[in-house]
C-alpha cells in the first residue's frame, strides 16, 4: 500500500510506477489536505539508488523551471532559473519530485495558516492544523501522498509540524546542509531537513543531502555516516532533561505525561535521566524573534518589484516599493521586517540585536556544556498538540510554541522529532538533541525510541487514516 | 586660512571573478545584463562565496599602503533601498575591516609627507541605472544593467590630511601608480576603475572651521583638483564674508564647471549594518600575509630611491621614469645594455613620453634596443643628435630599427673629410671677403661655411667635423 511506505520500502520494489502512484494519492488527499502549492505533471524518470521514489519539496527550495513561491504573493508567479544544491542532489540520486509544498510565508509560522492562498489540514484531524512552516511537507508524508518530504527549520519549522503530524523530522546541525537555494528567512538559523515515515528514512535523506557545497560557505566537509550505528541502541547513555520543560506553564497535560513515559522507556532501555538547569534556555523565545526578524528583514529586501515577483506599479520609485512590499507581504512577515528593522537600527542595534547576539552565545555555551556530560538533551517538541484552524490569534502565543525547539536553531544543534504516543489521539513528538555534528547520535537514538516506543508496530510509526 | 582634505577612494580590483559569483568580473562595456548570474541579481535562495583573490589583492594594496593587515575580519551586510542593488543590502566590511592604520607618503616640495589612511576594506560594487531621456527628474523610465552588481571594490579612506587640491590630485596619482604596479587595478578613473569622494574644510587665521562639504563625481584626476579647488574658494569667501558654507554633498558639473548641491539637508541614512551571516569570518595567518609581502613587486618610492642612488640620475628623472612599472622597467633595460643612465633618461623623459602622450599610449610599443641602438648611431657619428630626435617619432610609430630607417632614408651622416673640405674651399673661392674677414678676428664667420656645408649636404654633414674642418681651412 503506498501510503505506507518508507524509502526503503520502495528499494525492494518495481519504482517505474511509483510517481503515478504518488499523483494518484495526492489526487484523492488534496482536496482534504491541501499539502500542496504547486503538483509536478510531467515526471522524468531518473537513473539512481533511489530511482522513482516520490518526494515533495517545501516551496520555499529553488526548483529549476517550476514555480517556487513561498507561499507569498510577491512571489506567486516566481520561477526560479536553478536547482537548489538539495533538489540537484535529490534528483541525482534519483528521486522524483512530485510536488512543492505549502507553507507560512516564507517560512514564518507555526501552523501553515499563514499561507498567502490556503491553510493546509492535518491528517489526523483535517479540522487541525498540520503545524509549520513546514506543514505541507508534514502532511503530505503523513497523509501517504508522498514517501518522504523535504522541510527548512528555522525554529522548529520541521520538528514542529513533524511532532503534530506524527511522522519523523529531523534538524540538521547548522553546516551539514546546504542552503544554496533556500530562500532565505533567517540565514543563521535556516537549515533544510527531511520529514519521513521512518528515523532510518531521515538519515538516508541525509546522506543523500548533506555534505559541503561550494555554493555554501557556511558549510563544512564533515564525514558522517548516519547509518552505521543507527541500531546500537542507547544502553549506557546519559539523557538531560531541562527542568525548565516543567516550569513551562502551558505545557499540555498529556504531552507532559507522554514525555515522562518516554523517560522511563529510555531507563528501560539502559539510558540514565538526569535532571539539568539551562538557565537562558527561558530567554531563547526572546532571542530568536530578535535575531530571527532582523536577519529576515535584510533577507527580504530583495523583494522590492525591480527584477522579479510582484510588482504594483505607482508613480515614483518609493511608493512602488511601498505599494509591492504591502501588497506582497502578508501581516506576519511585515510584522516581522518591521520588527528587524527596528532592532537593527542604529540606536538600538546594541539594546536589542547585539545583546540578543551575546544572550545566543550563553545559550550556546549552556548548552555545549549540558552534551559535553550528557549524550543528549531530551524534551518535547512542541508544548501543545494540533490545534484548530483558526483558534490561535494572538503572535505571541504562536512565538512561544518554539520554546523548546529554537535553542537547536540558536545553537547550531541536530535536532530531531520522533512521534511518541497520543494525547486525545492526536500525536506528540519527542524531541532528542545533541552535539554539533553528532547527528548520527541523535538519529540512532531516535531510533531506539521508534522501535520500542508501545504506540508503534514492529518499529514503525502509526499513520493516519484519511476520509477523503 | 587652512584647508583640510580628506578622500574616500574606491578601487575595482582586476580580479577573474566578481567578489561573490563565479562571473566575469571584465564587464566594462559589456552588453546590459549579460554578465550575471543568480547569486549577484540577488535571486532568491542564492547565496554568496567569497573570492579569493579579492582577499589577496586587498592585501596586497593593504600591504603596499602600509596597513595592519587585520589576522580577523568579516562581512557586514549595508541596508538600503535602490533598484541598482539587487539584493536590497551591499556585502561590505563595517565592523571589521580587513586593514586600518595605513600610510601614503607624497614628496610635497622638497619634504616627503605622511598621508594616513585609516581604513582599507572590502566591499561589492552596484549596479548601473540608465534614465531614459536627459535627467533623472524628467525620465519617464529607468533600465537597469547589472552587470557591474558584485564587481570587487575595495575602499580606501584617508585621515584629513591633504591641505590642498593639488595635494588631493598628488595622493589619488600616488596611489594610481601603486594600484597599477602591485596590478591590483587598471585605476583608470576615466572608466570608473578608480572614484573618489573627497571631504573638504577650511579653517581661518581665528581657528574656527567651516563645515565640512563632501563633493562628489569627480571623474578624472583634472576634475578632483579643479572641484575641490572651486569648494576652497566658495568656503573661502564664506568665510571672509563672515557665514558659513552648508554641511552638504555637492557635486562637480562638467558643464558649469562648478559644484552644486546634490542633496541638501537630508537626515543622515541609517544602514542597519549587521554580521553577513552568509559568509563565515576572514581568517588570515602570519604566514599568508608573508608570502604576500614577498611577493610583492618593488614599489614606486623604493625604485625611485635605488633609480637616484644606483644610477646617479636626478630625483625629478628619478619620479618620472617609476611613475610606471612598464616605464621603469624599460628604463633598466635600456641601462643594462647600453650603461649611460643618463643620456637614456634624457631620451625618454623627452622623446619617448612626449610620443607616448601624443598617441595616448600607456604602454612603451618599441624596445630596449630601439633606443639603445638609435644612441649607439649618434656616439658612431653616424646620425646627428638632430637626425635621431626628427627619427625618434618614424621609430616609435613602425617599430623599425634604427639602422634601418637611416638606410630607407638615405640619412647617413657625411663624414667624408674629402668632400667637406671640398665644400668649404669652394666657398672660400666664392667669398673671399669673408675670408678676410675671420682672419682679421670675426670668428663668427665660421658659420657662414658650416652653413654652406650643410646646405650643400642637406643637414647631414657631421657639424663636429665640418667645424674643425672649417677652422683649418679658413686659419690656413
Ligand atoms: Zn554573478
Amino acid at each position: 500500500m503506498f501510503r505506507s511506505l518508507t524509502i526503503e520500502d520502495c528499494l525492494s520494489l518495481n519504482r517505474e510506477d511509483l510517481a503515478a502512484e504518488s499523483a494518484k494519492e495526492i489526487e484523492k488527499m488534496e482536496p482534504v489536505l491541501k499539502s500542496f502549492i504547486t503538483v509536478c505533471k510531467d515526471h522524468e524518470f531518473r537513473s539512481g539508488e533511489f530511482a522513482g521514489i516520490p518526494i515533495a519539496v517545501k516551496d520555499n527550495i529553488t526548483t529549476k523551471g517550476v514555480k517556487t513561491t513561498c507561499a507569498s504573493k510577491i512571489l506567486e508567479n516566481y520561477v526560479p532559473p536553478y536547482n537548489a544544491t538539495v533538489v540537484e542532489k535529490l534528483l541525482l540520486h534519483g528521486f522524483t519530485v512530485v510536488g512543492k509544498t505549502n507553507l507560512d510565508e516564507f517560512a514564518m509560522g507555526s501552523s501553515t495558516e499563514r499561507s498567502a492562498f490556503f491553510p493546509t489540514r492535518n491528517p489526523w484531524d483535517p479540522t487541525r492544523v498540520p503545524g509549520g512552516s513546514s506543514g505541507g511537507s508534514a502532511a503530505a508524508v503523513a497523509g501517504g501522498e508522498v514517501v518522504a518530504a523535504l522541510g527548512s527549520d528555522t525554529g522548529g519549522s520541521v520538528r514542529q509540524p513533524a511532532s503534530l503530524c506524527g511522522v519523523v523530522g529531523f534538524k540538521p546541525t547548522y553546516g551539514l546542509v546546504s542552503r544554496y537555494g533556500l530562500i532565505a528567512f533567517a540565514s543563521s538559523l535556516d537549515q533544510i531537513g527531511p520529514i519521513t515515515k521512518s528515523v532510518r528514512d531521515a538519515a538516508i535523506l541525509m546522506s543523500v543531502i548533506s555534505g559541503k557545497d561550494a555554493m555554501d560557505s557556511t558549510t563544512v566537509d564533515k564525514n558522517i555516516d548516519f547509518l552505521k550505528d543507527m541500531e546500537n541502541g542507547i544502553s549506557g547513555m546519559k539523557f538531560a532533561v531541562p527542568k525548565e520543560v516543567y516550569d513551562y506553564e502551558q505545557l499540555d497535560s498529556g504531552v507532559a505525561v507522554l514525555f515522562d513515559e518516554a523517560l522511563k522507556l529510555a531507563e528501560k532501555l539502559g539510558a540514565k535521566i538526569r535532571k539539568v538547569r539551562i538557565p537562558s534556555m527561558k530567554y531563547a523565545v526572546a532571542v530568536y524573534y530578535v535575531i530571527a526578524p532582523a536577519e529576515a528583514s535584510s533577507n527580504l529586501a530583495r523583494y522590492d518589484g525591480v527584477k522579479y515577483g510582484l510588482r504594483v506599479e505607482e508613480k515614483g520609485l518609493k511608493d512602488m516599493y511601498k505599494r509591492t512590499r504591502r501588497e506582497g507581504f502578508g501581516e506576519e512577515v511585515r510584522r516581522r521586517i518591521m520588527l528587524g528593522t527596528f532592532t537593527l537600527s542604529a540606536a538600538y542595534y546594541e539594546a536589542y540585536f547585539n545583546k540578543a547576539q551575546k544572550v545566543r552565545r550563553v545559550l550556546s555555551s549552556e548548552l555545549d556544556s549540558v552534551l559535553t556530560e550528557n549524550d543528549a538533551i531530551l524534551t518535547p517538541t512542541s508544548p501543545i498538540t494540533a490545534f484548530k484552524l483558526g483558534e490561535v490569534k494572538d503572535p505571541l502565543t504562536y512565538y512561544l510554541m518554539d520554546i523548546f525547539t529554537a535553542p537547536a536553531n540558536l545553537a547550531g544543534l541536530p535536532a530531531i522529532s520522533v512521534p511518541y504516543g497520543f494525547s486525545n489521539d492526536l500525536p506528540v513528538g519527542l524531541q532528542i538533541m545533541s552535539r554539533r555534528f553528532h547527528d548520527a547520535k541523535v538519529l540512532r537514538i531516535a531510533r531506539s525510541f521508534e522501535k520500542n516506543s508501545p504506540y508503534n508496530s514492529n518499529g514503525r510509526i502509526r499513520l493516519p487514516v484519511v476520509k477523503a | 586660512m587652512k584647508t583640510v582634505i580628506g578622500l574616500e577612494i574606491h578601487v575595482q580590483l582586476l580580479t577573474e571573478t566578481k567578489a561573490f559569483c563565479s562571473c566575469s568580473a571584465n564587464v566594462f562595456e559589456k552588453a546590459p545584463n549579460t554578465m550575471i548570474c543568480p547569486v549577484c541579481t540577488g535571486q532568491p535562495g542564492a547565496l554568496p562565496t567569497v573570492n579569493k583573490m579579492m582577499i589577496e589583492y586587498a592585501v596586497r594594496t593593504a600591504l603596499a599602503l602600509n596597513c595592519e593587515i587585520h589576522r580577523f575580519s568579516r562581512f557586514d551586510r549595508k541596508n538600503y533601498f535602490y533598484p541598482d542593488l539587487p539584493k536590497g543590502y551591499q556585502i561590505t566590511q563595517y565592523f571589521y575591516p580587513i586593514a586600518t592604520n595605513g600610510c601614503l607618503e607624497l614628496d610635497v616640495g622638497k619634504e616627503r609627507k605622511k598621508v594616513r589612511i585609516r581604513r582599507l576594506h572590502i566591499e561589492e560594487d552596484a549596479g548601473k541605472l540608465m534614465h531614459e531621456g536627459d535627467a533623472i527628474t524628467k525620465a519617464h523610465h529607468t533600465l537597469v544593467d547589472m552587470n557591474r552588481c558584485g564587481v570587487p571594490l575595495i575602499e580606501i579612506v584617508t585621515e584629513p590630511d591633504l591641505t590642498s587640491p593639488r595635494e588631493a590630485r598628488r595622493f589619488l596619482e600616488k596611489l594610481r601608480s601603486i594600484l597599477r604596479y602591485l596590478r591590483v587595478s587598471s585605476g583608470d578613473m576615466e572608466k570608473g576603475a578608480l572614484r573618489c569622494d573627497a571631504n573638504i574644510s577650511v579653517v581661518d587665521e581665528k581657528g574656527f572651521s567651516s563645515n565640512r562639504v563632501e563633493v562628489k563625481n569627480m571623474n578624472s584626476f583634472k576634475f578632483v583638483e579643479k572641484a575641490l579647488q572651486f569648494e576652497q574658494n566658495r568656503i573661502i569667501q564664506a568665510l571672509k564674508s563672515g557665514s558659513n558654507v552648508e554641511k552638504e554633498t555637492r557635486g562637480w558639473d562638467l558643464t558649469s564647471k562648478t559644484t552644486v548641491s546634490m542633496r541638501g539637508k537630508e537626515e543622515e541614512s541609517d544602514y542597519r549594518y549587521f554580521p553577513e551571516p552568509d559568509i563565515p569570518p576572514v581568517v588570515i595567518s602570519d604566514e599568508y600575509i608573508e608570502k604576500i609581502k614577498e611577493s610583492l613587486p618593488e614599489l614606486p618610492d623604493q625604485k625611485k630611491d635605488r633609480f637616484t642612488r644606483d644610477y646617479g640620475i636626478p630625483e625629478l628623472d628619478a619620479e618620472v621614469l617609476t611613475s610606471t612599472r612598464e616605464l621603469a622597467d624599460f628604463y633598466e633595460e635600456c641601462v643594462k645594455i647600453k650603461p649611460k643612465p643618463k643620456e637614456i633618461s634624457n631620451w625618454i623623459m623627452t622623446e619617448l613620453l612626449r610620443e607616448m602622450k601624443n598617441s595616448e599610449s600607456e604602454a612603451v610599443p618599441i624596445s630596449p634596443r630601439h633606443l639603445v641602438e638609435l644612441i649607439e648611431l649618434v656616439e658612431a657619428g653616424s646620425v646627428s643628435i638632430k637626425m635621431a630626435k626628427e627619427m625618434f617619432p618614424e621609430i616609435f610609430a613602425t617599430k623599425k630599427m634604427p639602422r634601418q630607417i637611416v638606410e630607407e632614408r638615405g640619412l647617413k651622416q657625411v663624414n667624408d673629410k674629402d668632400v667637406i673640405e671640398k665644400i668649404i674651399k669652394q666657398a672660400m673661392e666664392q667669398n673671399p671677403k669673408a675670408v678676410r674677414q675671420y682672419r682679421s678676428g670675426k670668428k663668427g664667420v665660421l658659420g657662414y661655411f658650416v652653413g654652406a656645408v650643410m646646405k650643400q649636404t642637406q643637414g647631414m654633414a657631421n657639424p663636429q667635423l665640418v667645424n674643425e674642418i672649417a677652422r683649418k681651412l679658413l686659419e690656413g
